[in-house]
């Protein structure tokens, strides 16, 4: 048993030691040139901040905890998938690269920021198509793509593009989903997405979520929109390998019938405050 | 069993020492070329200087403390709880035993920030007042005539001067914080509130009897321009006191607490504060700080005498003392 664990912590001793190798290549890059501005960072990847294997476990239980005080602490639960999703990023990654349109996106980076979207463009799109059901999503909720934290303490660059990717997406599969952003509409998410992607930032969101809703909610929860997620999420396409800013103007039924995802049961309506 | 335990313990102590290492080489290794425009095209202004382990133009320097502390400062006191388990609060308490003012002191509380030095302060002195009255209502039990009139005389000319404490700090952000506790405790009384910095203080020669600074003289560009600002507001005879973190002298408990340092408390400020590089600013800010031996040096040399310092946990802080004579 001692052994094992000794193992365990020369791997994790040499991945730590392959990190600080890397990033110190990146340093070196930096201070040989004279013009960086911001561009230059300490790290992989703008953002990054590295961490020991010690840092990421206290990390790991101090966020869960923080998370578990404070859901609406957004950048707690982000911190937790970062930590804790390492294994399953790398699968979520391995499909996107065995997927055509999942590879293109993994070569191109596409981001989903109010910079990079066209709002009139969309707003112009006829009802009914994805372009514009997202953007009535985002009117009614009153969110924007913008609030989504930056990764910090994945340790791979392509990994991290990945978690990005997963966060920008979210929104997105609000709409695919049907899901306003109340907590159940946020509960359904999260299930669906446990039964996805396997983060185990999901699976304890999925499970725990549902800790802060009333009767009337659960009983809908456990009765249809759970199951409903959980087999959605199974058999459906995987969301991050679709390249949405180039299907703006497809249908939204269309869509989901591609990506194998039924309409809602229960159509839930769309809340400005943050419901319990 | 018990051995391979320890070899385990060893295991984890080499590893986090060795991260340090790593880290603090490769962060120390490079210029400081990437931050602010400034840097590489600004040819009078090229003295540099350290943040953390980074090395900045100086002029770099107070804006990047300014903006930590800026950050930091609505989590300042749960942060100093949580990475200190609290001991802080017992190096205050040791600065003011250290400090014994009585009353009719006047204090300067440089980099005062969120004030936890004033308040002691002031509640140190108000219960040497009180002290001070029962002393005399006890050994005036049985007064004669004579005594009474002699009484309402003296007490008129000899009421001592109110204890007044002035908190200067260059954050507003930090000073709003302490405002806003000092209103929720009730003490406004004697208390003043000055943005001000510590390189150039705001206030004429020989004003206050005492001049503290605690756990801020190492964010300050200039030590020795610090440490003359605080030689000419002190009055003649005045006191200069500083409490800042030092040099652990044992060996054990200074892998310990370097351990401590690097690993848990950027994560502690990235969960209580939401802010990973303010927390690792300051750990490293703690390494770049002379030892104690080292600064008092600096302080004798800014023209100070009697000097002395007293360490607490082992060296994890020091106070330093000495006098404007």
């Amino acid at each position: 048993m001692w052994s094992c664990l000794g193992k365990c912590f020369q791997r994790l001793n040499q991945r730590h030691y392959a990190l600080i190798c890397k990033v110190s290549c990146v340093q070196q890059l930096c201070s040989s040139s004279s013009e960086f501005t911001d561009s230059c960072y300490n790290g992989l990847y703008p953002g990054h901040i590295p961490t020991t294997p010690i840092q990421k476990a206290l990390l790991a239980v101090g966020s869960g905890v923080a998370a578990l005080q404070d859901p609406y602490r957004h950048d707690m639960v982000a911190v937790l998938g970062e930590t804790t999703g390492h294994l399953a990023l790398i699968n979520l990654r391995d499909r996107m690269r065995n997927d055509p349109e999942g590879y293109t996106i993994l070569i191109e980076r596409p981001r989903i920021r109010l910079s990079t979207l066209d709002l009139s463009k969309m707003a112009s799109l006829p009802d009914g198509s994805f372009g514009r059901e997202y953007l009535r999503f985002l009117e009614d909720n009153h969110v924007t793509p913008d609030t989504r934290a930056d990764v910090k303490f994945v340790d791979d660059e392509e990994l991290a593009y990945v978690m990005q990717r997963y966060r920008e997406v979210h929104d997105l599969l609000h709409t695919l989903l049907g899901m306003p952003t109340n907590m159940l509409g946020e509960v359904a998410v999260k299930w669906f997405e446990a039964a996805q992607t396997g983060l185990p930032m999901c699976a304890l969101g999925a499970v725990l979520g549902p800790l802060r809703l009333n009767t009337r909610r659960l009983q809908s929860l456990f009765t249809s929109l759970g199951p409903w997620a959980l087999q959605n999420g199974r058999r459906a396409h995987c969301v991050l390998s679709v390249f949405y800013e180039r299907r703006w103007e497809q249908s939204l039924e269309d869509l989901r019938q591609e990506l194998n995802i039924e309409p809602p049961p229960v159509i839930l309506a769309a809340s400005n405050n943050r419901s319990t | 069993m018990a051995a391979s335990m320890r070899l385990l313990v060893k295991r984890v102590i080499r590893l986090s020492h060795r991260n340090f290492n790593a880290t603090a080489a490769g962060v120390s290794g490079r210029s400081g070329c990437c931050w602010g425009t400034a840097s590489c095209r600004c040819f009078s202004d090229d003295r540099s200087t350290h943040f953390g382990f980074e090395t900045v133009p100086e002029a770099e320097k107070a804006k990047r403390v300014y903006k930590v502390f800026e950050n930091v400062a609505q989590k300042y006191d749960i942060m100093n709880d949580a990475m200190s388990l609290g001991i802080h609060r017992l190096w205050k308490d040791s600065l003011l035993h250290v400090m014994n003012p009585q009353p009719g002191a006047q204090l300067l509380d440089v980099a005062g920030g969120t004030g936890d030095i004033a308040f002691r302060f002031l509640e140190y002195v108000r219960s040497q007042q009180e002290r001070q009255r029962r002393r005399s209502a006890r050994s005036m039990q049985t007064p004669s005539w004579k005594d009474i009139s002699n009484n309402y005389s003296t007490e008129e000319e000899e009421r001592p001067q109110e204890s007044k404490a002035v908190v200067c700090d260059i954050n507003k952000e930090m000073l709003k914080v302490g405002k806003q506790k000092g209103d929720s405790m009730g003490i406004s009384a004697g208390l003043s509130w000055v943005v001000g910095d510590a390189e150039e203080l705001p206030f004429d020669d020989d004003q206050f009897d005492i001049y503290t600074i605690a756990f801020g003289i190492r964010n300050v560009t200039h030590i020795d321009q610090a440490l003359q600002e605080a030689l000419r507001v002190l009055k003649p005879g005045g006191r200069f006191l500083c409490l800042e973190f030092s040099k652990v002298t044992n060996p054990v408990l200074a892998r310990l607490y370097d351990a401590y340092s690097f690993q848990m408390i950027p994560v502690l400020g990235e969960v209580i504060a939401g802010d990973w590089k303010s927390y690792q600013y300051l750990v490293e800010s703690i390494r770049k700080f002379p030892d104690q031996e080292a600064f008092k040096h600096m302080i004798e040399d800014a023209g100070f005498y009697c000097v002395q310092y007293y360490s607490f946990t082992g060296g994890v802080v020091a106070i330093h003392s000495g006098f404007k004579l």
